[in-house]
């Protein structure tokens, strides 16, 4: 059974929101589309993020962010990649973006955003079909 | 944070990153083994003799019990006495989606930036022998890179959890207050392959009884001259007693008889496992191009023959 390659998400939430349960929706709904999903909780570091996506050699970073700071919180984690000789890491977001911001994300490197409400499945979806 | 140049994939690279110190190339490597992707025999064939140096230490118990917490904190205490440690974290697949959720690191946050400690989360992914073996080859490859203890976390409930950690050198069993009637339970299987007791949660009402259920339990099931293994008492969560369960935890071993049977019994393990794998990969080939399995189902399906005496017929050319 489950032979072979499994894809591989790391569900962080970086910044200092207490706001979990979206986050939390996403990785078990992720868990039920035949991901293994890396779930680290509230208040990570954008350097914890990194080493954390190094290690478990993820295929794609997911950040929940509803602070409003997803502008230089994704920046830090985009760049420390980069540093760690893992761009190739897809890195999504999810959470509370206002529309005029989305495009600078994806100029940094962000591949999609996924506003609050999104079906798990939408990006289920959208992580199958781009990596 | 220690700066990696992005790794070529292929196994000898990867493994040459491996011995280089470069974490990404380790991340990479373990990912391909664990995904049984090509060459990864050829990889732990070239990993294999930088092994042997590191200490692994099983650890197990019931959900909840506390052994991310005290994982955690144990490789705090083993950093500060200047120890490199990995760290596999295993959790189950879901038996339906095959997915799985990985939580263990969230308690695990204190050390995550520390250049001495690498985690790897591990999903079950079905297989009995074949986990227990991937996390072997993942300890080998930490091992490798020259992690001196590596701490393999289970939930000690199925028979597969039990088959991950007896891979370990040591075995350290997780008990907590208000469990006592479950030690009576626990004696068959998990009982038996425990080095080390530990009463974790100390800090709540009730520890001093599960200790004295487990030195019962204990008394029961020894030999009359054999040392019965420690128990300790921990709370994790208010940093209490971990530095005598590591000093534990690293003492060497006296009881080396009992280690050497136990040595032996791993290896022949391991030799099966490994056949088994390898076996079932070459029948399953070889029984699908060849068309005796889809023949044999079809005489089931008409109801001419039994799955016992198809089996026996099956087998019936190699022994
Ligand atoms: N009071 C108390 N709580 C603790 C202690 N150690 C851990 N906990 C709490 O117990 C809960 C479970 O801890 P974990 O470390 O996740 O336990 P675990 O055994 O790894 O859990 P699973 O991996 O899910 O089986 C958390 O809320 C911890 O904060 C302790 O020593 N005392
Ligand atoms: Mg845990």
């Amino acid at each position: 059974m489950n032979e072979g390659k499994k894809m591989r998400v790391l569900m962080a939430k970086p910044g200092l929101d207490g706001h979990e349960r979206g986050a939390h929706v996403v990785a078990h709904g992720l868990r039920d589309a035949g991901f293994e999903v890396i779930y680290t909780g509230l208040r990570q570091t954008t350097a914890q993020i990194v080493n954390t996506a190094v290690q478990e050699d993820v295929d794609v970073v997911g950040l929940s962010i509803l602070s409003g700071a997803h502008l230089s919180l994704s920046q830090k984690v985009i760049d420390g990649l980069k540093n760690a000789g893992a761009e190739d890491v897809m890195v999504i977001i999810g959470g509370i973006v206002p529309d005029e911001d989305i495009p600078s994300l994806k100029k940094m490197g962000v591949r999609e955003v996924f506003t609050a409400g999104t079906p798990v499945s939408e990006i289920a979806n959208f992580i199958t079909r781009s990596t | 944070m220690k700066i990696t140049k992005t790794v070529e994939n292929s196994w000898q690279s990867l493994v040459d990153g491996v011995q280089a110190g470069n974490i990404r190339a380790m991340a990479r490597l373990i990912t391909q083994v664990e995904n049984r992707e090509p060459g990864w025999k050829d990889a732990m064939k070239a990993i294999y003799p930088h092994t042997g140096s590191a200490r692994i230490l099983g650890i197990t118990g019931s959900p909840g019990a506390g052994k991310s917490t005290l994982t955690c904190e144990i490789a705090d205490e083993l950093v500060k006495r200047g120890h490199q440690i990995g760290i596999i974290a295993v959790d189950p697949s879901s038996p339906f989606s095959g997915g799985a959720l990985l939580g263990d690191r969230l308690r695990m946050k204190k050390i995550f930036t520390l250049k001495e400690v690498f985690i790897r989360s591990m999903a079950t992914r079905g297989t009995l022998g074949g986990m227990s073996q991937a996390a072997r080859d993942v300890a080998r490859i930490m091992d490798a890179f020259g992690k001196d203890v590596i701490l393999i976390e289970t939930v000690g409930v199925g028979q597969d959890e039990i088959e991950v950690v007896k891979t370990a050198d040591r075995v350290m069993m997780v008990c907590i207050p208000g469990q006592g009637d479950n030690i009576q339970a626990l004696k068959a299987g998990v009982m038996e392959i425990a080095d080390l007791y530990v009463v974790n949660k100390a800090d709540m009402p009730g520890a001093d009884e599960v200790m004295a259920d487990i030195y019962a339990m204990l008394e029961l099931s020894s030999e009359a001259g054999q040392p019965t293994p420690p128990v300790l008492k921990t709370s994790a969560l208010k940093n209490q007693g971990i530095r005598e369960l590591v000093a534990t935890l690293m003492a060497d071993s006296t009881e080396s008889n009992r280690h050497d049977d136990k040595e032996e019994m791993r290896i022949k393990e391991e030799i099966f496992s490994l056949v088994e794998d390898e076996v079932l990969r070459f029948l399953r080939r070889r029984w699908e191009e060849n068309g005796e399995i889809a023949e044999a189902a079809r005489q089931m399906i008409e109801q001419k023959k039994d799955p016992y005496s198809i089996v026996a017929e099956l087998l019936n050319q190699f022994i």
